[in-house]
């Protein structure tokens, strides 16, 4: 979670500096959702997919930070080549599908890899992510009658961080209670904590129990929060700086995690040797996202079509 | 020793702030995701956080103060352990220059003395997006007005916002319907204030769903209202494109003329700076190939008032396609209590003798930029901005033809099945005989827009590529 974290800050301080371009859309308040799920999964055998947050997805399946920075410097070296960006990285190594622009798309695709698992009887699930604004696109449905109607191994991660941009929940959903968004379709729901890494790693346990065992898809709500704006150049005007403060100081997950730890015995100073660590990770990935060159021009016409007419 | 904190780049487009508000002050201890000061950006006020921990030592650029340029030093963090007084005097304060045209912003020059320690200097980011945006004071684009007429010079942002305000003024049939559009005031601005006089009965703000109400206008429309349904991209507008096309457009042929759909739908088009494959799409061809659908792409902002408040009275669908790009640009536009614009006629915004350029959009301004290169060389060049898609104005683009005996399509767009494939069969079918060479395409590259800024270079149109094409045809 930290790595997310100090990972994030870095990337919003380059984009600050203008080695990232475009949309650039942190992660930092919501990592315990993604590291709580991921850490459950197994990689090689399950899918992940999810919409243009993605960094900190990707960085909790364990892919190398180096390689992600320097996708959203746009180098040579990035996991997309540096064609894809911030929005658009993948690792079919690791079952990371991606990386998804359009709000809701990752849906239908997450539904469609569930296939490939059942298809294949190779026993993986797929965890598919999507946010609070993607709940009202039409294809979550189409894909929900779909999913239980074939008991399709696909857990359904909402990332409720109560804000759709600048469209609060409230304000974009007739059922806020978004957990129940499956009812219909008889598609189980169940809300948790998701400033609680513990309390995500156990519906992630019990959400893998039941798609692995052949009952179909799951529909789990994580209430989560974002600390920054939509993306770089959201100013976030639509919520107020003690609603932002209050989550900062009284439900960050790191804090919350890092205080369980002490109690577990962990040390100050062994808390603060991961920090250090991390942060060296951290400045090295970024060295290397701003050193590494940028692809080579022949590449502009390459990964167009896979095969030659 | 003291790092120095930088004004930072808060926007795709931002070149300099104004530093807002101090949320510290020297002596402060800051950590990590700290607000350290508000910023005020082109666009909006942003926060700026801290990324590493310290104390504020010296704050270098006070609140209020305008024109701060990015990379220009506002403060100095000491590190852990380190008083104050250790941290060096503050550098002077570098002198006020003028803003540097926005093209050549990524290769400004920073003097030695604004050289970061440890961090590199903000600068704005590289993107080519930007070299799309022409000089605009270079270009030859008067409004078509009676003589006297004063000019306001307006955004195209501004104008977009006049033209429906001024429409739902009055009619009350016209409403505004998508994604913060409302209490967001619009994803680019382009809704600003709208909410305010209108309310939000007439101003909606809708959930993240395209599909669903590209349908509700759509129903709404063939009802007797006259909705603007905006697209926060034309990108997202895939997901509503069955609406557009089988529900909007064909209605009044399929029921024999007794129901009309006349909605806009309208939002930006086209690559913006750096923001990659999926959101980075012309899609001007796409609708123009559409029966029953009128399609506007304008390029100055006295056209995309005079067009929009057009498409907001046509009796038809009409897909208004704006440019993100172009949305801060400001252009002349007549001071007139209703300045509306036919639709479907062509524009020459540069008269010229020896060869036409056509294009439309972002293109024109790029044409232009490359007519005035062209000039140097000696070739006066024609330049004609189509404005409407469909129908396409093709009498003006064969006039000009018979005229110069040369023609090149500019179009910021694939080039397969695109509006330079149409014109270029026009000109083969209805102007051959006045060909004196082949039609040339300048087009983006016929691939994914990449990321990379240097990929991203390579892959849109460019004026040289322009002026190499008009010589190409000239035989020169």
């Amino acid at each position: 979670m930290l790595l997310i974290r100090r990972f994030e800050e870095r990337a919003g301080q380059l984009y600050g500096l203008g080695l990232i371009g475009g949309f650039c859309h942190l992660y930092i308040g919501q990592e315990a959702v993604a590291v709580g799920l991921q850490s459950a999964m197994t990689v090689g055998k399950d899918s992940v997919i999810t919409g243009y947050r993605d960094h900190g997805h990707m960085l909790a399946y364990g892919i190398d930070p180096k390689v992600i920075m320097a996708e959203l410097t746009g180098r040579a070296a990035g996991i997309s080549k540096g064609k894809g960006g911030s929005m658009h990285m993948f690792s079919v190594e690791h079952g990371f599908y991606g990386g998804h622009g359009i709000v809701g798309a990752q849906v239908s695709l997450g539904t469609g890899l569930a296939l490939k698992h059942q298809y294949s009887g190779d026993g993986g699930v797929c965890l598919t992510y999507f946010g609070d604004g993607a709940v009202n696109q039409g294809q979550v449905y189409e894909s929900f009658n779909m999913a239980q109607l074939w008991d399709l191994p696909v857990i359904y991660a909402i990332e409720n961080n109560k804000y759709a941009m600048g469209t609060s929940i409230e304000r974009s959903s007739s059922e806020p209670l978004l957990y129940k968004r499956g009812e219909s379709f008889r598609i189980p729901g169940i809300q948790v904590d998701g400033m609680d890494v513990l309390a995500v790693r156990g519906a992630a346990e019990v959400a893998l129990e039941w798609t692995r065992s052949g009952k179909g898809p799951i529909i789990i709500e994580f209430l989560t929060y974002r600390y920054r704006g939509h993306s770089m150049s959201d100013p976030a005007k639509y919520r107020t700086r003690e609603e932002v403060q209050d989550y900062r100081e009284h439900h960050d997950p790191i804090d919350r995690a890092a205080k369980e730890l002490e109690t577990m015995g962990v040390t100050e100073e062994e808390l603060k040797a991961i920090d250090k660590e991390i942060k060296d990770i951290v400045v090295e990935a970024a060295k290397f996202s701003e050193e590494a060159p940028e692809p080579e021009v022949s590449e502009l016409h390459t990964d167009v079509l896979v095969e030659t007419y | 020793m003291a790092t120095e904190l930088k004004m930072p780049a808060l926007s795709p487009t931002m070149e300099e702030g104004t530093l807002a508000k101090w949320l510290v002050k020297e002596g402060d201890d800051v950590k990590s995701g700290d607000i350290l000061a508000e910023i005020e950006t082109d666009k909006a006020t942003m926060e700026f956080e801290a990324v590493d921990e310290g104390k504020i030592a010296k704050i270098l650029v006070p609140e209020g103060t305008d024109g701060v340029k990015v990379g220009q030093p506002i403060a100095l963090l000491a590190a852990d352990g380190e008083t104050v007084s250790d941290t060096p005097a503050p550098p002077p304060a570098p002198e006020t220059a003028p803003a540097p045209e926005p093209k050549d912003a990524d290769e400004v020059d920073v003097p030695a003395s604004q050289q970061a320690e440890g961090l590199p200097t903000p600068h704005v980011f590289d993107t080519a997006a930007r070299d799309l945006v022409a000089d605009v004071a270079n270009t030859v684009d008067e409004p078509e007005v009676p003589e006297g007429t004063p000019l306001v010079s307006t955004t195209v942002r501004e104008a977009l916002r006049d033209a429906m305000a001024e429409e739902m003024r009055q009619d009350e049939r016209v409403f505004v319907m998508g994604e913060e559009v409302a209490q967001y005031q619009g994803a680019y601005k382009v809704t600003q204030g709208l909410l305010d006089e209108f309310g939000p009965r007439r101003v909606i703000d809708t959930p993240i769903t395209e599909y669903g109400f590209a349908g509700l206008g759509s129903g709404a429309a063939m009802g007797g209202l006259k909705p603007i349904v905006e697209f926060m991209t034309f990108n997202f507008a895939m997901q509503a494109i069955d609406h557009i096309i089988n529900s909007a457009a064909k209605t009044n042929y399929m029921s024999g003329g007794q129901m009309r759909c006349p909605i806009v739908f309208r939002g930006p088009n086209g690559a913006a700076a750096r923001v990659g494959a999926q959101h980075s799409q012309n899609y001007g061809p796409w609708y123009a190939s559409v029966p029953g659908l009128i399609v506007i792409a304008p390029y100055s902002a006295a056209d995309a008032k005079g067009l929009l408040k057009a498409a907001i009275r046509s009796e038809d669908p009409v897909v208004f396609l704006e440019n993100e790009l172009l949305y801060g640009q400001h252009f002349d536009v007549p001071q007139m209590d209703d300045y509306v614009l036919p639709i479907g006629k062509a524009r020459i915004v540069r008269p010229g003798k020896d060869v036409t350029i056509v294009s439309y959009s972002i293109g024109v301004g790029v044409a232009l930029e490359a007519a005035q290169e062209l000039m140097g060389q000696g070739i006066n060049a024609e330049v004609i901005d189509l404005r409407t898609l469909r129908p396409l104005d093709k009498a003006t683009v064969l006039g000009s033809l018979k005229r110069t005996n040369r023609l090149v399509v500019v179009e910021e767009g694939w080039p397969t099945c695109s509006i330079s494939s149409e014109i270029m069969a026009i000109c083969m079918e209805e102007g051959f005989d006045d060909l004196d060479a082949p039609v040339m395409r300048v087009t983006d590259v016929d691939v994914p827009l990449p990321y990379a800024a240097n990929l991203e270079k390579l892959a849109l149109i460019k004026a040289s590529d322009v002026v190499a094409a008009a010589k190409a045809v000239c035989y020169r």
